[in-house]
């Protein structure tokens, strides 16, 4: 099952190594990853998206933990959250699909942020199916570019 | 006072207690060498930094305190590594000092050069590169104390050569805070209470028992408890002395060379605590039939540990010796309710029954000598006094089986990460630790080999470290494997070319002895003890003797091959 974990580390130099070298050390899976920092400059925070059985996510959590940089982890799957990611697609628009795209961007309240002759720069956010569907309905048109941020995350303030 | 990076370094090191440093100088660390003279820091210089990490690993397996060594840049740091390695996977507190190159040459791919904090960072507990001497008194004191507390471990720190020169006002941090590392070491009262109730129900409970009670030294509380509430007990490699092994309820060591008592016991048990141990692949075989009928309690401090390669009934998150007094202070009362000896009685009967099934043993012969023997033999000669070390491989495992330990701290062996080399070095390391023992490496011919080179550093210090070679000719354990699970195929396991150990040792400037003879057994060993100095024995030992019992890799504990 897919989790997502917020993890609040020490900002400081091979903290991301750290991190990184402990999925990869031990088999842990990432899905995503996206690190910035906080309004302590001294702090970041990591959303990591990762996946595997509850044994291997406690392992995770466990290990994330064990770290000396790292100050809190909070799998936020278990708790309501906010969660967004903001993906870039490049996708190939001529006269005959551009309205098509357009009305599909629409629908999804994407933004077009760039454009040429033959391509449309499309910004969409939103959380992890959302993000799929869009894709999803634009594979079709053909995308010739992707960039993805990984998912960032929030508690929701009112869990009940 | 404004003081260098250097004379800060030695004088953090002297307030943290340290008493002996081993290393190895280099360009990047010339600085801080040339300061030691003015400090009362014992200095000693091995012959390969390998040998550094090991001997201030021996140092703190035999003294409990924080090993400490330090080494240059680049191929300095890089021989450190399989010990740093070593002492992470045994959770031994030691705190290594690297050199590094003049921070603005740091990525330049510059003359001596390794970035070791990335190197190491899978294998310490934490690494740092020290940019700022104004940093270096605050992050030497993080060093010691993350080595030394919680599930201690090794702690590199990088210090460039700049950082050793130049100077800055000296502050001693009186405190160390870091918000990010609180390690639980109480155990939670009501956990206590479940595994109490637990104890008292069980009727053929028993003590599966780790490095962690010899780290926390609870190996008091863990003998009264079993003494008390009649527990038999088993020890991994690393738990070896924390029960004595004369007691009646110890079984002698389980797993793969476990005895057939313990692993019969594990497997027939009801109740399993697990103290300080990690449920290792060596301890569990498969892990899916070890100990099926067993509710499981398992005592760690490392919070990962639980519930990594098992699933446990009752966790339990403590320092292994606060654990195991909590544990004595809630069952005190129930001498009095519960006969624990009559109740367990049937149970360890049968346990002990198992012992005399089958007890460790060999086939004794007259005309070669046995390797089990000889390692009997020591004990007899040592009264079982000895610190014991060990490389790795068959004489590490007779080692284990065949010296009764009584004692902790008194077992120095490489168990998790397996280093063969790690025996002598580290028997140097703790003959400093504790110069009033008699320190013996048992080791094999294979083994001594990685590190022979240290006895330049064993004799110049004058040092009365033995080393009994149970010299087979053979990489034992592999030809031991390739024997049985590979159709005698010795590729690469046969030793030619040995040299002659007793003309090394003389070489060296210590003294040799060869035994070769059953008959010479007793009165060769007795002479090599009582020499004064450094010695070797090589004792030809019968070429193709196995260690048993052996679980094969990946079977049940109860599919052991008996002698």
């Amino acid at each position: 099952m897919r989790h997502i974990l917020s993890v609040t580390v020490e900002n400081e130099p091979g903290v991301l190594s750290r991190v990184a070298g402990l999925f990869s050390g031990r088999g842990f899976n990432i899905e995503s990853l996206n690190v910035g920092p906080t309004l302590d400059p001294g702090v970041s925070v990591m959303t990591i998206t990762t996946d595997g059985d509850e044994q291997i996510i406690e392992q995770i959590v466990k290990q994330l933990r064990k770290l000396i940089t790292v100050i809190k982890v909070v799998d936020l799957t278990d708790l309501k959250s906010v969660l967004r990611e903001m993906v870039l697609l490049k996708v190939n628009a001529n006269d005959t699909n551009r309205a098509e795209i357009l009305r599909t961007v629409d629908i999804f309240r994407c933004k077009v942020v760039d454009v040429s002759i033959d391509e449309l720069t499309i910004e969409a956010t939103g959380n992890y199916d959302k993000i799929s569907a869009i894709v999803g309905l634009l594979t079709r048109f053909g995308i010739k570019e992707i960039s993805r941020s990984g998912m960032v995350a929030m508690k929701r303030s009112i869990q009940n | 006072m404004e003081l260098s990076g250097a004379q800060i370094l030695l004088e953090c090191l002297k307030r943290e207690g340290v008493e002996v440093l081993f290393g190895f100088p280099g360009g990047a660390v010339i600085d801080i060498y040339n300061e030691l003279p003015n400090t009362s820091l014992k200095h000693i210089l091995v012959r390969h930094e390998q040998a550094a990490i090991h001997a201030a690993d021996g140092f703190a397996r035999a003294s409990g305190k924080v090993g400490c060594c330090l080494v240059t840049s680049g191929p300095g740091a890089t021989n450190t590594v399989t010990g740093i390695a070593t002492a992470y996977m045994d959770s031994i507190p030691v705190v290594i000092l690297t050199g590094q190159v003049p921070t603005p040459l740091i990525g330049n791919d510059a003359f001596q050069e390794v970035d070791i904090v990335g190197i190491t960072r899978p294998c310490t507990k934490h690494n740092y590169l020290v940019k700022d001497v104004r940093e270096l008194a605050h992050v030497i004191r993080q060093a010691f104390y993350l080595a030394r507390s919680g599930r201690p471990g090794p702690v590199l720190v990088d210090l460039p050569k700049d950082v050793m020169q130049v100077k800055t006002k000296f502050i001693w941090p009186e405190d160390v805070k870091m918000r990010s590392y609180n390690p639980n070491v109480k155990p939670h009262a009501g956990q206590i209470k479940k595994v109490a109730q637990l104890i008292r129900d069980a009727e053929r409970p028993i003590i599966y028992a780790g490095g962690g009670v010899i780290t926390s030294q609870g190996h008091e509380a863990l003998t009264w408890l079993a003494q008390n509430l009649h527990i038999p007990v088993t020890a991994t490699l690393m738990g070896l002395g924390c029960f004595p092994g004369k007691d009646k309820l110890w079984l002698g060591m389980l797993g793969m060379h476990g005895t057939y008592a313990a692993n019969m016991a594990v497997n027939n048990a009801d109740l399993v605590l697990a103290v300080g141990a990690r449920f290792d692949d060596r301890v569990t075989g498969k892990v899916s039939t070890f100990a099926p009928m067993a509710k499981l309690v398992h005592v760690d401090i490392d919070p990962t540990s639980i519930q990594k390669n098992v699933s446990v009934h009752v966790p339990l998150v403590s320092d292994c010796r606060l654990a195991l007094e909590a544990l004595k202070e809630e069952l005190t009362p129930s001498l009095t309710e519960y006969d624990f000896e009559t109740g367990h009685l049937p149970w360890v009967s049968k346990v002990r029954a198992w012992a005399k099934e089958h007890p460790l043993s060999y086939q004794p012969s007259e005309t070669t000598i046995k390797p089990q023997s000889v390692v009997e033999k020591l004990h007899e000669l040592t009264r079982g006094e000895a610190v014991i070390c060990t490389e790795v491989g068959q004489h590490q495992m007779w080692a284990a089986q065949f010296y009764t330990f009584n004692e902790p701290n008194c077992f120095l062996s490489s168990g998790g990460l397996g280093t063969m080399g790690y025996g002598f070095p580290a028997a140097i390391g703790a003959q400093f630790a504790r110069p009033d023992k008699m320190v013996i490496d048992i080791a094999g011919d294979g083994s001594i080999q990685m590190n022979i080179q240290e006895l330049a550093t064993s004799v110049c210090n004058n040092l009365g470290v033995k080393i009994v070679i149970l010299n087979n000719g053979y990489l034992g354990m592999v030809r031991q494997w390739q024997e049985l699970f590979y159709k005698k195929n010795y590729c690469s396991t046969c030793m030619d070319a040995q040299p002659d150990f007793v003309k090394l040792a003389e070489a060296y400037g210590a003294t040799g002895f060869r035994i070769t003879e059953p008959g010479d057994l007793e009165r060769v060993l007795k002479q090599a003890l009582d020499t004064p100095g450094t010695v070797i024995v090589d004792v030809r030992v019968e070429r193709e003797e196995n260690v048993y019992p052996m679980v094969p890799a990946g079977a049940s504990l109860t599919d052991m091959l008996l002698v």
